[in-house]
């Protein structure tokens, strides 16, 4: 429910710090966040496996018998799953933009428009006149002004033809570039631990929210992207880029074959003075209070890797790209007409894969040490699963565990019959 | 939580489970790992309707409320969903699918295949059904009806397994 004062103050804060921001642009401003932990609406036990729940659910049936067997009530425990889950369950949390305890007084970030009263609606209506009237104009003449000048200075940078020089002047050109797209977002990013700041010829990795994570982690230092051509405007861009500092842009066909990706992303990265490359391991753009699955590629390959944390406050507005829901232009608008986009950016010590520990292990452990820094939930799910089914595995799994427990038992029963069979006989 | 902001989320989540077609392509991903998630889904949906309301939806979650303490006035009223018969009833009715008051051997049977899968064979399955019919059936009926099932349940704490704490 909306509290007054937090939104007016907000408000009036946030003003304030605009005004002074773009008046001021190397004054690097600091603001105190909170970190929000997801909320559930159940409140779990410590979740028991499939045997121990079911031990359970029988011990108080049959304490006469040592032997655990078929009952009906086995049916309640696969039954008060399920409703579990249909209440409240990890991944659609995942994939769905976040919640908010006190109204931003963004209509997008609510359900419904609460009907709290005049005061409110007008505060609301004072809002949106700056936010669409004042702060969106300005922002899409920094963000066009921005792109343009670095379309043109890179593509000239690229004409040089001493190849230090280019690197260098390159480097500069592409720090101005992110430098204006960061400030026509009103992006106030604060960087934690910048001597963990990763070094050439090695690999980032970072948890994905939005396409704009790319600007966030560029504005400090320049990295090395891997991502599929593209046509129109964002395929100029991606061109202009190539021409001053070096990236990995895929055909289409390309991406097929994972291997060719491989041994590219590995040839650069063998290079100790190239750009080091950011990848996103998760796949697909996650809600930010939740690290999914990383996929393994990126760690297979063997350098040393450096993982980043983001972690936006979604009070000043919803980073989260739902893209099955609005498309890139749609998003890049909602975020230029939010308040701001405020982040914190933690830079995590160096890891390296151990001895004896395979790529998915590696995987796991730097998402743990990803996920506790941001104070972000720790799931095992794949992030493919915004668009596709599960697999039956899953399904398998479960009948596997229950099945287990039944066919032990049922070994025993067959052979007490056996031997009940054989003592008539003997009679 | 206010229950208002409880109820919004309801919403969403009912919305999940809004088109009974939507079946066989489950939107909730943790239910497509339950064995027996097709049967929970049907469960909601009173027999021969294809949409689910909001009231309708409440009445089922209100199965898995812990049993409440014993009021005066409630004596007047019929059975709640909540007390342990309502969630025996529920259990039954997930075996019992055409609602015959009985569980037949086949019934029995499918529930079995659900649960099992592929990890047992048919005839293991075919044991385990008829060994559970032996020792419920007690009128030799070979189906098993509502008071057998609740009798061959009556030692199983339902106050507790089938009971889901919503709200810290």
């Amino acid at each position: 429910l909306p509290k007054m004062d937090y939104v007016f103050l907000n408000f009036c804060f946030f003003s304030i710090f605009y005004a002074y921001f773009t008046i001021s642009p190397y004054h690097h401003i600091t603001i105190f966040l909170l970190l929000y932990l997801a909320k559930g609406i159940l409140s779990k036990s410590k979740p028991l496996s499939v045997q121990e729940n079911m031990q359970e659910l029988r011990s108080s049936a049959h304490s006469r018998r040592s032997e655990p067997q078929f009952d009906m009530g086995d049916v309640i425990y696969f039954c008060r799953k399920g409703v579990e889950s249909i209440i409240d369950d990890e991944v659609t949390k995942s994939f769905s933009a976040q919640e908010l305890e006190s109204w931003n007084l963004l209509t997008r970030s609510i359900r419904r428009f609460p009907h709290r009263g005049l005061r409110l609606t007008l505060l609301w209506g004072l809002g949106v006149l700056i936010r669409y009237g004042i702060l969106l104009p300005l922002r899409v003449i920094l963000a066009v002004t921005g792109i343009f000048l670095f379309v043109i200075l890179s593509t000239s940078v690229g004409f040089l033809p001493n190849s230090k020089l280019r690197f260098f002047l390159g480097e500069k050109v592409h720090l101005m570039g992110y430098r204006f797209c960061v400030k026509s977002l009103t992006a106030f990013i604060t960087y934690h631990n910048s001597e963990n700041r990763p070094k050439n010829g090695s690999i980032c990795v970072a948890n994905h929210t939005t396409p704009l994570d790319v600007i966030i982690l560029a504005n400090d230092r320049c990295y090395s992207l891997v991502g599929q051509v593209h046509r129109g405007l964002l395929g100029l861009i991606q061109r202009a880029m190539v021409k001053s500092s070096p990236h990995i842009w895929f055909e289409r066909a390309e991406v097929k074959d994972r291997h060719l990706v491989a041994k590219r992303l590995c040839d650069h990265a063998a290079d100790k003075t190239k750009q080091p490359i950011l990848i996103f391991p998760e796949g697909t753009c996650v809600n930010n209070t939740s690290v999914m699955m990383f996929k393994k590629g990126s760690f297979e390959i063997g350098c040393t890797i450096f993982p980043v944390a983001i972690k936006y406050d979604f009070r000043f507005g919803d980073a989260y790209w739902n893209s099955s829901k609005f498309g890139l232009v749609h998003h890049l608008l909602r975020i230029m007409s939010s308040w701001a986009l405020v982040c914190s950016v933690w830079y995590l010590p160096p890891m390296n894969r151990e001895e004896g520990e395979d790529a998915v292990q590696f995987a796991k452990r730097v998402k743990a040490a990803l996920a506790a820094q941001a104070g972000l939930a720790d799931l095992t799910w794949d992030g493919g699963l915004k668009r596709t089914k599960v697999k039956d595995a899953f399904k398998e799994e479960q009948q596997r565990l229950y099945s287990e427990i039944l066919l032990k038992v049922h070994q025993t029963q067959k052979q007490e019959k056996c031997f009940e069979d054989e003592t008539p006989e003997g009679d | 939580l206010s229950f208002l902001e409880c109820s919004w989320r309801f919403c969403g989540r009912f919305k999940a489970l809004w088109m009974k077609a939507a079946l066989p392509d489950f939107k909730i991903r943790e239910l497509t790992e339950n064995p027996i998630g097709g049967r929970i889904i049907a469960a909601f949906f009173p027999p021969e309707k294809e949409r689910l309301d909001f009231p309708s939806f409440v009445r089922i979650l209100a199965h898995f409320r812990p049993i409440g303490k014993n009021r005066s006035r409630d004596r007047a009223q019929p059975e709640q969903a909540n007390s342990r018969t309502g969630k025996l009833k529920f259990a039954f009715e997930l075996y019992d699918q055409d609602r015959d008051g009985k569980i037949s051997r086949e019934e029995l049977l499918q529930v079995l295949r659900a649960m099992l899968g592929l990890q047992v064979t048919e005839e293991q399955l075919r044991s385990i059904a008829e060994r559970a019919i032996q020792e419920a059936d007690l009128d030799g009926d070979g189906a098993i009806s509502f008071d057998e099932f609740k009798k061959s349940l009556e030692k199983v704490d339902m106050e507790h397994k089938m009971n889901i704490r919503f709200l810290k």
